[in-house]
């Protein structure tokens, strides 16, 4: 008897390789490698890593002008995932350098004894969780699509929670595990009732066979689209499946919420597109107002309740669900013009996300407690760089046009207006318009409030933290310099678009 | 055309210099300098770019144009009719000034306030020579940045409540026009002003009017007015009344009557109506303002309603009064607010009944005060009474009840302003008014004496402005023609 092995181009998975391989040596490192040097080597590591996935993914995306799928139809070489993978690469080099200094997070770092106990695991888990990421952009059956989900996600989990004598870490991490296997659940099932109904799991496939039967509106098909939406919509942390959302960025160390707010939704809304467009464009009356109903929710309830906090994470936790309600928006058109619409929001957006994060987790070392409204006065004028970047973040979260955020909002809203709905830009406006009180409310707290006394830092003046300024510098330069690069920019998600049926 | 480059110099020398005055360590003064001469070479530019301007040609002129993100039709395309020379030289005379004012009292945190004012200045230029609509949103968006920090950081004790408001109010306004914008765009298939035709839609003539109306601002829609003149720093004030609040008569100039020919008229009287509504309850609660920035936000706002007036009347003698009056109303406001905080300085207060007397042994304050004072109320010979006489004019051939209403309201201008100055430098001496206050210093007087000068020299030709705004020997041709 004989395996058939299908034929499997190695080069396509070239970015998930270099991520899982320096996975492994980070792993490696984590007990062969003595322990003060294991946080350069796991960081060296992982930097190398996500370098290498940036030109393995840039590689792929030059040479991929023809979408195809490989290794039987699991997986989509094209430069819709290439360039996904650019992104998330460029999102983990930033993380990593931004753990450098600031892993494990302000809630164990009283005690320096153990400071390093599990960093280079750390980076192993950082590393998975981006190469299961790239696999599931490019995901090309439900099987893959689970699979990949579920790898990064068991990989976030433990990220979460990786500062396990935190109290707030622990409850983060058990929340989202607990909510993300009931959004992976719903993933699950409705694969399997796709599954019934069309009997095949691929993308393509399902797609042919929605059109060979005449599936359209098909009841077990619709509850099972419904259901896929609904788990990818918990990791997109739109509402109404955002519950974990607030509370896990709050308790997570700062630098794994920045990593999670800016990759967790690139990959998520990407493949959202990806899996209806390419297995059901024929249902698209259906996802397209899913998705606008989600879109709504998510601008309500994530403008709505940031409004009422106080905590600087919740806020910018509410902040990323109405981004994902705005991206939604691009999604629910459906067009070519909202696919590239959402790839270019996705890059500052990204950017700005880890930036705003990243700030924070500066704060948070500082004071070494958490960052609220209050004990956030006077910071833009202690630490002018960061103050003024958060500045930038702020108001480009807001739409104004300091940043890349500006035009993304642009985009989608005349994404919308173009597929005809004029009331999602009114919306989209006003949910633009709430938001910009508490996104004030925080530049109000940095720059107009009088700072507190208290007591000075131990060496007289904040820590000079080197990488944690570059990160975020990096994060500056590209929410910034995406307003200015529109057009090249664009031009790659116009590419990248191409790749998907429209 | 070879100075097609100053154009652009305008808008990005002060973003440059916000950066570098930002980045670099220097000293407060050195700090301070560096945002002058920035402010400095900004006139110098513009002056350079007037002289060249060939206002014998139509259409428009030392045009630049980059594709932005092509796939939507938006460019980075700015250039300079008549009228955008004199707004911008508006802007660039009236920054220097504050920020000149701001130099001389010794801002704290020079680097941030400093910077931000070059921000500023470069937000409002792009603003006034913006073709491209997505360009012009983006510089309309980009003043309130710096202008949100500039009153929320260096302004008063209720400077919260104010920047809250003035945020929430014209952020309302600009993102329904954001969403005008896409529709227009999306329906033209281009974002160019130049290019883009004209349009019935009535939805979308209120989307942008509702931007324009809050920033300019008209009755009822000043509701951010009194807090955020009376909070912000005097010179920041100044800008917002003097420059700012004319970007708003500038978008109902360029894109709103042009673009929405038959809304415009379909509106116009509703439009004149709340012209005249903010001109007359202007006047009348500038004329009942207990304080010296109460009485000229209430002014700003009566003039705004008069030159919407002459904008909204659609005739020769409207559109180029309005552009006359705007300048000279920017000139006297601006100075009127830095005056108006020179007294503060000396006094603490704005609040006349605690003001008065400051006329004696101080004789540079009562000159500047009373000659700017008389040219805002539009004696016969300044360059306000010229700019009024022509809307009223324009308005006239509209109707007459829209010339009497604004007649009725200009004598309640000279009511209010006499009152303003008696006030200050007349009656007996104010309780807060101590011998030993100085008069107006030179550094001051360096600061508000050119912009004199400048409404004096305007008084002296008000055609430099008015034969020189538009092509032609008829403005409302001209605008309907949409510039070209």
């Amino acid at each position: 008897m004989s395996l058939h092995t299908p034929h499997v181009d190695w080069f396509s998975l070239a970015t998930i390789f270099a991520l899982l391989a320096a996975s492994g040596v980070s792993l490696l490192g984590a007990v062969l490698v003595p322990r003060p040097l294991r946080r350069t080597f796991g960081a060296s590591v992982a930097g190398l890593g996500f370098l290498g996935g940036i030109v393995a993914a840039v590689w792929l995306y030059v040479d991929s002008r023809h979408s195809h799928a490989v290794v039987s139809g699991a997986f989509y070489r094209d430069r819709w995932t290439a360039l996904a993978q650019v992104i998330l690469c460029g999102v983990g080099l930033a993380t990593t350098l931004l753990s450098v200094e600031h892993m494990p997070g302000w809630g164990r770092d009283a005690d320096p004894e153990r400071r390093d106990d599990h960093i280079a695991e750390y980076f192993a888990l950082l590393l998975a969780s981006a190469a299961g990421m790239a696999f599931f952009v490019g995901a090309g059956n439900l099987m893959t699509l689970f699979l990949s989900l579920e790898w990064f996600s068991i990989a976030l989990y433990v990220m979460c929670a990786i500062d396990y004598d935190y109290e707030g870490a622990l409850e983060a991490g058990l929340k989202y595990l607990v909510v993300g296997s009931f959004g992976s659940a719903a993933l699950l099932f409705g694969s399997a009732l796709v599954y019934g109904a069309t009997g095949t799991i691929s993308f393509h496939g399902i797609a042919a066979a929605i059109a060979a039967h005449g599936l359209t509106g098909d009841a077990l098909l619709s509850i099972g689209l419904a259901l896929v939406i609904a788990g990818l919509g918990f990791k997109m942390s739109a509402a109404p499946f955002h519950m974990w959302t607030p509370d896990v960025y709050e308790g997570a160390p700062s630098p794994v919420t920045a990593w999670m707010s800016a990759a967790t939704k690139v990959a998520a809304l990407l493949l959202a597109l990806r899996l209806v467009r390419t297995a059901f464009p024929q249902d698209e009356h259906l996802w397209s107002v899913a998705f606008a109903v989600i879109a709504v929710a998510s601008l309500a309830i994530g403008n709505l309740a940031a409004l009422v906090q106080t905590n600087v994470k919740r806020i910018l936790a509410y902040s990323s669900i109405s981004h994902a309600g705005f991206m939604l928006i691009g999604l629910s058109a459906g067009t070519a013009l909202g696919g590239r619409a959402v790839m270019y929001y996705l890059i500052p957006y990204s950017a700005m996300a880890f930036g705003s994060f990243a700030v924070v987790a500066a704060r948070e070392r500082e004071l070494g407690v958490p960052v609220t409204l209050e004990n956030l006065a006077g910071f833009g004028w202690e630490r002018p760089f960061l103050g003024v970047s958060m500045w930038f973040f702020l108001f480009g979260f807001a739409g104004l046009p300091l940043g890349g955020g500006f035009v993304g909002k642009f985009y989608v809203l005349a994404a919308a207006y173009r597929h005809g709905w004029a009331w999602l830009v009114i919306l989209g406006v006003i949910a633009t318009l709430v938001s910009l009180y508490y996104y004030l409310g925080i530049v109000r707290a940095m720059y107009m409030r009088p700072s507190e006394e208290r007591a000075v830092l131990a060496g007289g003046s904040p820590p000079a933290e080197r990488f944690l300024h570059l990160a975020v510098g990096m994060a500056l330069a590209v929410s910034v310099g995406s307003l200015f690069a529109v057009q090249p920019l664009i031009e790659l998600a116009r590419h990248a678009a191409s790749a998907l049926p429209f | 055309m070879s100075s097609a480059y100053l154009t652009s110099i305008l808008i990005w020398l002060p973003v440059a210099g916000a950066i570098l005055v930002w980045l670099l360590p220097l000293s407060r003064y050195a700090t301070g300098a560096l945002a002058m001469l920035v402010s400095l070479a900004e006139v110098g530019f513009w002056i350079e770019q007037a002289a060249r301007f060939d206002f014998s040609k139509p259409g428009l002129q030392m045009e630049e144009r980059a594709r932005w993100f092509g796939d939507l039709g938006v460019t980075y395309h700015v250039g300079v009719y008549g009228f955008s020379v004199w707004l911008v030289g508006l802007t660039v005379v009236a920054m220097a000034a504050a920020t000149g004012y701001g130099f001389w009292v010794g801002r704290d945190r020079p680097r941030g306030y400093f910077a931000l004012m070059l921000l500023l200045t470069g937000a409002t230029v792009g603003v006034f020579v913006a073709q491209d609509l997505v360009v012009f949103y983006a510089f309309f968006e980009a003043m309130l940045i710096p202008l949100y920090v500039l009153i929320g950081v260096w302004g008063g004790a209720r400077r919260m409540e104010a920047t809250v408001k003035f945020v929430i109010y014209t952020m309302a306004g600009s993102l329904l026009m954001l969403a005008a914008i896409i529709a227009y765009g999306l329906q033209a298939h281009t974002f160019d002003l130049v290019d883009g035709p004209a349009s019935g839609s009535r939805w979308l003539f209120l989307g942008f009017m509702l931007a324009f109306v809050i920033k300019a601002p008209l009755w009822p829609f000043h509701g951010w007015l009194p807090d955020s003149y009376r909070e912000a720093p005097p010179e920041v004030t100044a800008v917002l009344s003097g420059v700012i609040a004319k970007a708003g008569l500038y978008g109902m100039l360029r894109i709103a009557i042009p673009k929405f020919p038959d809304p415009t008229s379909f509106y116009r009287t509703a439009i004149l109506a709340l012209a005249a509504a903010a001109l007359v309850y202007g006047s009348l609660l500038a004329f009942r303002s207990t304080d010296f920035r109460g009485v000229v936000a209430y002014s700003s706002l009566a003039q705004s309603g008069l030159i919407a007036l002459g904008l909204f009347a659609g005739t020769d003698l409207g559109f180029d009064g309005a552009v006359l009056q705007m300048v000279a109303h920017g000139l006297v406001s601006t100075s009127l607010f830095l005056i108006a905080g020179v007294v503060e300085r000396r006094t603490t207060t704005g609040e006349f009944r605690l003001l008065g007397g400051m006329a004696r042994g101080r004789p540079a304050l009562a000159t500047l005060l009373m000659t700017v004072g008389v040219i805002s109320l539009a004696v016969p010979g300044s360059a306000n009474f010229a700019g009024e006489f022509l809307i009223l004019a324009g308005v006239f051939q509209r109707a007459w009840w829209w010339a009497a209403i604004g007649a009725g309201a200009i004598v309640l201008a000279a009511m209010y302003m006499l009152r303003l100055i008696s006030a200050v430098l007349h009656e007996a001496r104010g309780t807060t008014v101590a011998d030993e206050a100085l008069d107006v210093r030179p550094g001051e007087l360096a600061l508000i004496a050119p912009l004199v000068a400048g409404l004096l020299l305007l008084s002296a030709w008000p055609a430099a402005i008015s034969h020189h705004s538009f092509f032609g020997n008829s403005p409302a041709a001209t605008v309907k023609g949409q510039f070209k």
